[in-house]
């Protein structure tokens, strides 16, 4: 199965990093999940949860104020400006 | 013990002290250092996608935004000093502080009106010193700046041009940046960047990723521009403090490393000095023994 590489960074520190079969993310225009194959997409975050499904299962959940998320060729990049 | 000995010896206790105080900051920078290189490493994958993200919306999209388009009659500019806040760092503020003389005089040759902002006591003390309008300053995180910082720094500055300049006296036309750029433990360069308006420049470190993919956005180009921007500019004005603050503790370490230096060839001259003092304090009562051993016997021989 295919999986997305993920990349979730802060303007002081990379905060996650690896593999994953699910993001959601809510944008200005609503709720996003991505799963692999999305087309590529810049979307500008709102404040709230983003949560990533890692290849094993597990689930991270951060609280992301403002920020984007672009994704290309499986390839997600998630720039909050302050995460925690 | 002499008088000229006692004060050698004075002399040389102080100068050890100095050097205990020298050596101390010397080590306390030389950690730092590495602290503030791995902040700026840790901030580069942030301004990296950043970038590409910019440059995705700016290959794929026609619009325009008032960060990116020139002003065909450019009245003022705006210049970001960014220095330390404590002295000991040798040249540090001051080549700082030069190079933005320099580019102050080239843009009031343009004939431009300059505003100035600045960073760190020691360019604030300058300019007041001095009598010369600050239009705004910021100091106390010079050497550890968070990102708070830097976005506090870079909303008044993006607010101060997107402002018009022609009626609006605070309003820029361009923006200028000086800061310090750490090039490695020994060499650190003050650099001028113009910020806005803005050029996407591709950072060094960005990997070749080949063709942009064809992006849709969410909710519309000109909307994720408009958000996408100003957090570039933020980034880069953070990425200057981060590394202003790793030059600034380089150029400590080596000031303090050489006031080490200097402290231990003047306790070793005085220590010389010392030595002769006390030799020569022998020598004299020596012969101040001798000369009056001599008298006793030549007054007793002459009385016998």
């Amino acid at each position: 199965m295919n999986s997305l590489k993920v990349e979730l960074v802060s303007p002081e520190k990379r905060v996650w990093s690896g593999e994953a079969t699910q993001i959601s993310a809510r944008t200005l225009d609503g709720d996003l999940g991505i799963l692999p194959g999305h087309t590529p997409l810049l979307g500008v975050l709102v404040d709230g949860l983003v949560s990533i499904k890692g290849v094993d299962g597990t689930i991270s959940e951060f609280n992301v104020h403002g920020g984007f998320l672009s994704v290309a060729k499986d390839r997600v990049s998630i720039l909050g400006e302050s995460t925690d | 013990m002499g008088a000229q000995l006692r004060i050698y010896r004075r002399r040389i206790r102080s100068v050890k002290a100095t050097k205990k105080i020298t050596r101390a900051m010397e080590l306390i920078s030389a950690s730092r250092i590495v602290k503030a290189q791995n902040r700026v490493s840790a901030s580069t994958p942030y301004a990296n996608e950043l970038t590409r993200a910019v440059s995705a919306v700016a290959t794929f999209s026609n619009t325009k935004h008032p960060l990116t388009t020139a002003s065909e009659n450019p009245k003022r500019a705006a210049v970001l000093i960014i220095t330390a806040d404590r002295g000991m760092a040798g040249a540090y503020s001051s080549s700082a502080i030069k190079e933005g003389d320099g580019l102050i005089a080239y843009l009031r040759e343009r004939g431009l009106e300059v505003n100035t902002y600045l960073v760190g006591r020691k360019a604030v003390n300058y300019y007041k010193f001095r009598n010369r309008q600050i239009k705004n300053s910021w100091s106390g995180f010079s050497d550890n700046p968070t990102y708070a910082n830097a976005k506090e720094v870079s909303d008044e500055l993006i607010s101060a041009f997107i402002a018009d300049a022609q009626t609006d006296i605070n309003g820029v036309d361009e923006l200028h940046i000086i800061y310090t750029e750490f090039v490695s433990m020994i060499t650190q360069n003050p650099l001028t960047k113009r910020m806005l308006p803005l050029e996407v420049v591709e950072s060094e470190a960005t990997p070749p990723t080949g063709l942009l993919p064809m992006y849709e956005f969410e909710p519309n180009a000109g909307d994720v521009l408009n958000a996408l921007l100003p957090r570039y500019i933020e980034s880069r004005v953070f990425n200057a403090m981060l590394q202003s603050a790793a030059s600034e503790h380089a150029a400590r370490r080596r000031a303090m490393k050489s006031a080490t230096d200097n402290a231990e060839d003047l306790i070793k001259s005085l220590t010389r000095l010392a030595n002769a003092a006390r030799q020569a304090e022998i020598t004299q009562e020596i012969s101040e023994i001798v000369g009056g051993a001599d008298a006793l016997s030549s007054s007793n021989s002459g009385s016998e």
